[in-house]
């Protein structure tokens, strides 16, 4: 098991490496620099020369040195201009180059919001889903099955950004309801902060349920074939008993990885979200960074994003071999 | 029914793959065959999307933001086009997005993955960190950075999700290539001497066909579902070509207040497509999978891939 992990960690250096090396000129790559917009700005207001403007800003910006060296001092192996070592190895993002703050702390702002979301709607999702993902395996093939089973991939049919367009426009139309705009912070009015937050996480919790419910019914059938529910139904066991103790114990080892493959999902339905309800996130910040050109800033949090994605996944594959003793990983 | 093939073999009756695949759909899973029908659906209302439409794609008309009416049956948006008549030209969109990435992934998922699973070795482990490279970037984000690399529109979506879904998808080719190319028939063709490009095709692409139907069909409405988001966000197909998607964000979203049934249809019909394709993906991989066929569950698979293996384990001596 232990080699098994230095494995996985070792097969993920080279990932990462990819993905920042990836992610770095990608951003870069995309046209109409950020130089150009702010020199167009400062035409407009300011009285500067362009060609002036433009080195001074290039050269605030770091974007003077050549890419490779850039992307030497973003990693950190390439000394800055004070010649100290400060980049993703050392812990520093940069800093964002329109607000000019440092990324994590751009990150830290939004964030709490993120996660808050993808919390709950990950905790509806599971309500949703298993009541249902177990019953629709108990009565497989009868109607409340197929009622149940077309609930779970109209759950995933359902765009996101249509249903919380949805759920914006109704309420308000049939009893002048309109969500919170501003953001109500949980230590101020935790009632009023779950009352804004539950709406959204419904609609996201909604395409991830989807996914459970399929995954727990799909599980539960192949646990209540073996022979120990046999077992345990010659017994005389109550039903309750045999599907509670014996059978669900072991259908959901599989079901809770699933929260490693729920995680793009989850990250992706956040960004438009975020957008739709006007929650100042993770999601929209990033959005608002790749059309404001902000490199570092959508560097930072796209390499963030993949190491989480990258260490979820294998926080997930180790659970699944603690929690089911038959997984042994090689 | 875990009988129903082997009785039609014996009978003689041999059809062709695909005919089928359709008499097993319509016989033995009913919520596939209604999701065949609305893919169906789907599939000829992008064809004859200019017979159906009772407008043009882009045509004003005198009334702005009617409600649906008997003249438009679900109402105009605030350019006075006739919503229908876009959302049936979204459909069109949908289709030819959906197909033409489901190929070009399926393709790019063949040529990456059939070789890294056959192959093995080192190659296998550096085509397989790129592969981990792109999957762990999530993909919406992904996307956003690269259309807004090569910019907007209908070819360069095609291009972008064609490329992701390839290279993630390559995964399950190369698992599936793993599993079956330690078969007796793929060493007694190396044996004689086969060149590896033709025990490439021959007898390992055959072979893997059931997975590769399996992973297109299921890519189908993820990718159009995908497209519809990146429209939505401004990153997908420009206006005023009508998508799903793009017809609920822009001024979709400005009048929603005013005129809901702007938003309403396209969303409507992408949810609707999205979950027949999903039907019709669920149901192919219950019959295409031989580990999920016949639903009798583990024990009773492991009894029947006994009874199978006789004749074949004849061959091997």
């Amino acid at each position: 098991m232990r080699i098994y992990i230095i494995r996985r960690l070792l097969l993920a250096i080279p990932t990462v490496f990819l993905v920042s090396l990836g992610i770095f000129f990608m951003v870069r790559l995309i046209p109409g620099s950020i130089v150009d917009t702010m020199v167009a700005e400062c035409i407009e207001t300011g009285t500067f020369m362009p060609e002036e403007v433009r080195a001074t800003i290039e050269h605030n910006l770091g974007l003077d040195v050549p890419i490779f060296q850039q992307y030497g001092r973003w990693v950190g192996v390439w000394p800055q201009e004070d010649g100290s070592f400060s980049g993703i190895l050392q812990g520093n993002l940069g800093k964002s180059l329109w607000r000019k703050i440092p990324v994590a702390k751009e990150i830290a702002l939004g964030w709490p919001i993120t996660l808050e979301l993808g919390i709950m709607s990950l905790i509806i999702a599971q309500l949703i889903a298993l009541p249902i993902g177990i019953y629709s395996a108990l009565r497989q093939d009868t109607w409340g099955d197929y009622i149940g089973r077309s609930f779970a991939i109209t759950c995933i049919a359902v765009p996101g950004f249509w249903l919380g367009t949805m759920v914006m426009v109704f309420p308000s139309i049939w009893w002048g309801y309109t969500p919170s705009i501003f953001l109500i912070p949980f230590t101020e009015d935790p009632i009023g902060n779950l009352k804004m937050f539950i709406v959204p996480a419904i609609v996201l919790g909604m395409a991830l349920s989807g996914i459970t419910m399929r995954m727990t019914r799909s599980m539960m059938l192949e646990v209540l074939r073996q022979d120990y529910i046999r077992t345990a139904w010659a017994k005389g066991l109550r039903e309750r008993v045999v599907v509670m103790r014996h059978a669900l114990k072991n259908a959901l080892i599989p079901v809770i990885t699933i929260v490693g493959l729920q995680m793009p999902v989850l990250i992706g339905g956040s960004v438009i979200i975020e957008q739709i309800f006007c929650l100042p996130g993770v999601g929209r910040l990033i959005l608002e960074a790749v059309i404001q050109r902000d490199y570092t800033l959508v560097s930072g949090l796209l390499i963030l994003f993949s190491v989480a994605m990258v260490l979820i996944n294998l926080v997930v594959d180790i659970a699944y071999a603690y929690l089911d003793p038959r997984v042994h990983y090689k | 029914m875990a009988d129903s093939s082997s009785e039609r073999l014996a009978e003689g009756k041999r059809h062709s793959f695909l005919v089928d695949f359709v008499i097993r759909l319509v016989k033995e899973k009913p919520l596939g065959t209604v999701g065949g029908i609305i893919t169906l659906l789907l599939l000829l209302t992008g064809i004859f999307a200019n017979f159906l439409a009772p407008y043009g794609v882009n045509e004003p008309t005198a009334s702005i933001l009617a409600p649906p009416s008997a003249q438009f049956w679900l109402g105009t948006d605030n350019l006075g086009r006739d919503i229908l008549s876009r959302v049936i030209f979204g459909a069109r969109v949908s289709v030819i997005i959906g197909l033409t990435v489901v190929a070009i992934s399926t393709l790019l998922a063949i040529i990456i993955g059939m070789p890294s699973g056959y192959f093995g070795g080192k190659f296998d482990l550096i085509v397989q960190r790129f592969v981990d490279t792109v999957m762990c970037v999530p993909d919406l984000m992904l996307l956003l950075v690269l259309i807004s690399m090569i910019g907007p529109g209908m070819w360069q979506v095609i291009i972008v999700l064609g490329l992701r879904w390839g290279i993630v998808g390559s995964r399950v080719i190369r698992g599936a290539v793993i599993g079956i190319k330690e078969n007796m028939y793929i060493h007694a063709a190396v044996a004689i001497g086969c060149p590896t490009t033709k025990v490439l095709t021959r007898h390992i692409l055959p072979n893997i066909m059931a997975p590769v139907i399996i992973q297109a069909s299921v890519q189908l409405p993820t990718v159009i579902l995908i497209e519809a988001s990146l429209s939505f966000l401004g990153y997908g197909i420009p206006p005023p070509t009508p998508s799903w998607g793009g017809m609920l964000s822009g001024s979709g979203r400005t009048y929603m207040f005013k005129a809901p049934w702007m938003a309403i249809w396209p969303g409507l019909a992408l949810a609707l497509v999205v979950y027949g394709a999903n039907m019709l993906g669920d149901a192919a991989r219950d019959l295409l999978d031989p580990r999920l066929r016949g639903g009798v569950g583990r024990y009773g698979v492991r009894e029947k891939k006994a009874s199978l293996s006789k004749p074949k384990t004849g061959d091997d001596l």
